[in-house]
């Protein structure tokens, strides 16, 4: 599939302001002063709504994207757009109560937290529902972007701790690790297990042609390339995945773990290990569309 | 609305006879001029006389071999929207500009909501849906529903454009919801086939399979003997005999 940036980006910095805005729900930050409120509130609030704003300047009509916030009853899509709004004006009115020194009650701060994961999973929904891209319509497909929200959200927590000045004690540097190690043991296990699924059909399914025996692709139908091998036929990343995974895993998993094992206080390294964090998950996410393989590709004589 | 509604009883659609259709690409042809005047925004292309011309189509025809040896053959591949019962790029639409319409059975696009997302195109798995160009709106096969119910045309041109000009009749209009109606006696007759089953999708739109070849060792026509008059017998052997001795 075509990789489009503005997808990338928003798949990727929403994922990570939502994972953030998690933790800080259940108050792993705590924020002490106006300020901070202010600063922490402004941050997670702008990487959700820059990420969604982002999503859509790949339209056709961005000024109609309101209009997407309407099927929430059949459309994934929908459903995130709807999510995301009510989380963003949840913790919009979180922050505000915390600025204003009040508290969230318990059960608050509960649902917040439910609708925060609900709209990271309605994201990989998108893509997850999708049969015709066998290697999204994986069970595993939804895990990868839970756990990476959970831990990149966990990494900026501590980066945003030791930038506060507050401390950071053993037990969550560790947690950051291991949630970091599991969230990327669970992409691995994602692209050996959905990374190899095919689709069940075939160019004799595709055609109805299988009763004469072997099909194969005589003339297309244009000259040229056309809009759907534009966008369902991306082969570039194919050629070049192996090292593209690497990258992606040592920037995105290893260097933060390093990081965090060996200067798990320090916020200029912190800061750097959320970076790189970052720039590890736009190769996985450039990946995970430019790598699927769609079903029409089949009728081009592309195999399953 | 993209939920879908309750199956119609109504369900119109093609039948494509994969054993008639020679590829002329006349279908593809008539569907772009018919839909760049009609329904919605004109069906544009980009670089159209330059080196790379490209463009949004309804309706495209691809060609394939199948088989090998005496039994295998060329199979021209008319492909276009299937106006499935369970329409994956109806559900998805975020905007409700996809929808299925409950009285027929017609899938279209509602061009005035479409934001031009591509998730419909996406999720189809014919490659059906085509993201036009120059409008930024998602196109697709009307089943020209500007012509099918239109009645200022003369009534033999209220069938999609692309039936009405297939010169070898191996395109079908009609209700397959209906079992007596002739499309859906056609689609019995012929064991008339769903693309992708697997896919779930509950195509309307059904294929009949070219038919058998005739057995291999049925005595092939003799062109020769047929091209050969007659030998002559009695008066006429006579007159042919004696006309060769002349010269």
């Amino acid at each position: 599939m075509r990789p489009a940036w503005s997808i990338i980006f928003f798949t990727t910095i929403s994922g990570l302001g939502l994972g953030l805005a998690g933790w800080i729900v259940l108050g792993l930050l705590p924020l002490m002063t106006p300020a901070s409120v202010m600063g922490v509130g402004i941050g997670t609030l702008a990487l959700i709504g820059v990420g969604l704003i982002s999503s859509t300047f790949h339209l056709g009509h961005p000024e109609r994207a309101w209009r997407a916030l309407s099927q929430w009853r059949s459309s994934w899509l929908s459903r995130e757009g709807v999510l995301a709004v009510i989380v963003m004006a949840g913790l919009a009115g979180w922050f505000a109560a915390a600025y204003s020194g009040g508290r969230v009650p318990f059960w608050g701060n509960l649902v917040l937290l439910v609708l925060i994961y609900v709209t990271v999973y309605a994201t990989s929904m998108i893509y997850a529902s999708l049969k015709t891209v066998a290697r999204w319509h994986h069970p595993l497909t939804p895990i990868c972007y839970l756990m990476f929200a959970a831990a990149g959200g966990l990494l900026t927590t501590l980066a945003l701790l030791a930038i506060l000045r507050l401390p950071i004690t053993a037990a969550l540097a560790q947690a950051a690790i291991v949630l970091m190690l599991s969230a990327w043991g669970v992409k691995l296990a994602w692209w050996r297990l959905a990374g190899m699924a095919k689709h069940a059909g075939s160019i004799e399914s595709a055609t109805g042609l299988g009763a004469l025996g072997m099909v194969r692709p005589l003339m297309p139908p244009h000259t040229e390339e056309n809009y759907l091998q534009h966008e369902m036929g991306f082969v570039v990343a194919r050629r070049h995945a192996d090292k593209l995974r690497m990258i992606a895993l040592l920037l995105g998993g290893g260097l933060p773990v390093l990081i965090l094992v060996l200067a798990p206080a320090s916020a200029g390294a912190l800061a750097v290990a959320v970076l790189a964090h970052v720039a590890g998950m736009f190769v996985e996410r450039w990946l995970f569309f430019a790598e699927a393989k769609h079903v029409v590709t089949l009728y081009y004589g592309e195999t399953a | 609305m993209t939920m879908l509604p309750e199956a119609s009883a109504i369900k119109l659609g093609l039948v494509i006879d994969l054993d008639i259709c020679v590829g002329c690409q006349a279908c593809v042809v008539n569907c772009k001029e018919w839909n760049t005047a009609g329904y919605g925004a004109p069906l544009a292309d980009t670089d159209a006389y330059g080196e790379s011309p490209s463009g949004a189509w309804l309706n495209r025809v691809h060609a394939y071999e199948a088989g090998d040896g005496a039994g295998s053959r060329t199979v021209h591949f008319p492909k276009s929207c299937l106006h499935c019962e369970d329409a994956p790029c109806v559900t998805v639409c975020p905007t409700g500009a996809s929808f299925k319409r409950a009285e027929d059975g017609i899938v279209l696009v509602n061009e005035d909501w479409c934001i031009g997302c591509g998730l419909c195109a996406w999720s189809c798995p014919y490659g059906a849906r085509e993201l036009d160009p120059a409008e930024g709106v998602m196109k697709k096969c009307t089943l020209c529903v500007d012509r099918i119910y239109n009645d200022n045309l003369p009534e033999e041109d209220r069938e999609p454009a692309c039936v009405r000009t297939c010169p070898t009749n191996a395109r079908h209009f009609g209700d397959l919801g209906d079992p007596n109606s002739e499309v859906s006696q056609m689609v019995a007759a012929r064991d008339g086939i769903d693309l992708m089953p697997e896919q779930g999708t509950k195509p309307v739109n059904k294929y009949l399979p070219p038919r058998p070849r005739r057995a291999a060792d049925e005595a092939p026509v003799s062109l020769v003997a047929m091209a050969e008059a007659d030998t002559p017998t009695g008066f006429w052997k006579w007159v042919d005999s004696t006309l060769d001795r002349l010269g």
